[in-house]
């Protein structure tokens, strides 16, 4: 019986991760220092720990209301407008989702019929085109480049649009590049949007985590509040990956729909995590400060090490990830990472890993100590002198 | 700087070279900075944290409450010295509430600890009273968790 006939089209089409292919080999490996983790290598503070268990006690175990605890909502809404001054409404324009991750998938599936093109700046987050393209979406891929530390522009937004695209996918500061937006930047794809009536999803998982200038929530652009969706969570921010919570804001109609996906397919996001995500936005803000401080030295340390050795290297602004070219050596991003990971033991993510324009790139995540940042450029050194040889 | 003072107090074994690349700033000034602060004393030493059950070295630690007699003119100043000169008192605060000097004594035995308070402590003048506390276990020094047995999880390759 081959099983394999039998999985639906839509999925036999989705290429398998890039960076799964590549973490089975590093994992097996001893010594690795690993330069592809796209988490915090902070553990949750402890007093955001402490609140969930504190919760457990008092037996907090059971579903929620499907857009989350209000109190939570209540926060998020809070924070939203002391940050950005933007306004939503916790009762009806907030939704706590499992993750962006969840967010994206619910937005998507919302929003798509058949045939809606969806415009994609790549290199970008893997599970964009995916979400798009599971939820009957075309995703049209748009490249950035080094040259224009890989943002985008409304000019070049142009040359994509057509008459079925319907929404626009950003994540600024962004996973793989370290890329921010400005206001500036921001307005320009503002008035882009406004002009052909596209929605914008905006993922902003790494917006406290911008290190030149200010983050600019999307939606508090005048005029975009309604047609944006924006996605936030904890998982980078308060270093809580594992507990798996997020959140989308936007206009009543959206949230509803959004909601009602997921009150089906999801129900509601742990109560647990809720908890805790309450307790990380009424008390957190010291040990982001001081998280964010920490990788503000290490994105330092990183760039300079890269520089010395003589790569070209566009200088990230955001999040916690270095995208380095590597083209000068000769070697395609995949056997880059790979001959590197054989020959020196340091893990990193190839570009292509991130879509097409990442080729010859890879991306470096600098949320991990010093000491490995300063041993894997080492490391990295050695490698990029006896390929020059 | 308070970022470059934060750092060294973190970790003092950070070169110079490092803390400008992490400081964005000259290492000129990063040198000049830190040599200004150990002259003014700002920095005041440079120590290690051991763990000296791990290292199999036992000592004995006692926190003793001392209740004195304020002096004219020096207050709780010259008495304090008095105990803080002795190599045996390894910290010493001024408290408010109900004693008034909060003295840790380290020794290589409890009878050598109570020999400490009883014959010398308890005799300088102006000490009126002394409670000592013995240390059972330590389980967090100047910011640092001894035994942390948090680690890291993550997989080495995630998006
Ligand atoms: C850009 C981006 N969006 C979303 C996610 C997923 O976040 P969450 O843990 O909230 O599902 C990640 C995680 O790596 C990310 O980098």
């Amino acid at each position: 019986m081959n099983w394999a006939d039998r999985i639906a089209p839509t999925v036999k089409a989705i290429p398998p991760s890039g960076i799964r292919r590549f973490f089975d080999i590093a994992a097996e490996m001893k010594g690795v220092i690993s330069l592809g983790v796209g988490e915090p290598d902070f553990i949750t503070p402890w007093h955001i720990r402490e609140s969930c268990i504190h919760g457990l006690h008092r037996g907090y175990t059971s579903y929620t209301s499907n857009y989350g605890l209000l109190e939570l909502r209540e926060e998020i809404t809070k924070s939203l407008h002391k940050d950005y001054q933007v306004t939503y409404d916790p009762r009806q324009e907030v939704l706590v989702t499992v993750g962006v991750s969840e967010g994206l998938d619910l937005a998507m599936r919302a929003l798509l019929g058949p045939g809606d093109e969806v415009l994609v700046p790549e290199p970008c987050y893997v599970s964009y085109k995916s979400c798009v393209t599971l939820a009957g979406g075309t995703p049209i891929t748009i490249p950035t480049s080094a040259e224009n530390e890989f943002r985008i522009t409304a000019e070049q937004l142009e040359k994509y649009v057509t008459p079925r695209t319907k929404i626009l996918l950003i994540g600024y500061p962004n996973n793989p590049t370290g890329a921010i937006m400005s206001r500036e930047d921001l307005e320009g794809i503002a008035a882009f949007a406004l002009k052909h009536d596209l929605i914008v999803i905006s993922d902003e998982i790494y917006a406290k985590l911008t290190y030149d200038g200010t983050h600019t929530c999307f939606s508090s652009l005048p005029g975009m509040r309604d047609r944006t969706i924006v996605l936030n969570g904890f998982s980078k921010a308060y270093a809580m990956t594992g507990w798996r919570i997020g959140y989308a804001v936007s206009n009543v109609e959206f949230i509803a729909a959004m909601t009602k996906i997921h009150q089906y397919t999801m129900l509601c996001t742990p109560i647990t995590a809720q908890i805790a995500a309450i307790e990380a936005l009424k008390s957190g803000e010291k040990n982001v400060e001081h998280m964010v401080s920490e990788y503000n030295y290490r994105r330092r340390l990183i760039f300079n090490g890269f520089r010395q050795m003589g790569l070209d290297c566009f200088e990230p602004k955001g999040a916690f990830y270095i995208f380095p070219s590597i083209k000068q050596t000769g070697l395609t991003s995949l056997e880059f990472a790979e001959q590197l990971l054989m020959a020196e033991k340091v893990a990193l993510v190839p570009g292509d890993a991130f879509g097409e324009s990442g080729e010859g790139f890879v991306r470096c995540s600098y949320a991990t100590s010093t000491k490995n940042i300063t041993e894997a450029l080492e490391r990295i050194g050695r490698f990029i002198k006896n390929i020059k040889k | 700087m308070k970022e470059l003072l934060e750092c060294l107090e973190r970790d003092h074994t950070q070169t110079p070279e490092q803390l400008a690349i992490m400081l964005n700033k000259p290492v000129e000034e990063i040198a000049a900075l830190i040599k200004k602060y150990q002259d003014e004393k700002v920095i005041v030493k440079y120590q290690t944290i051991i763990d000296w059950e791990k290292a199999g070295i036992d000592n004995v630690t006692a926190v003793i409450e001392v209740r004195i007699t304020p002096q004219r003119e020096v207050g709780f100043d010259a008495i304090a010295e008095r105990i803080y000169r002795y190599s045996e008192v390894r910290s010493l605060y001024l408290m408010s509430g109900g004693y008034d000097l909060s003295v840790t004594v380290e020794g290589a035995s409890l009878k050598e600890v109570a020999d400490f308070v009883s014959t010398k402590l308890s005799t300088i003048d102006g000490v009126v009273s002394t409670t000592t506390h013995f240390m059972l276990k330590k389980y967090k020094f100047a910011g640092v968790i001894i035994k942390d047995e948090e680690e890291e999880h993550r997989l080495v390759v995630s998006p």
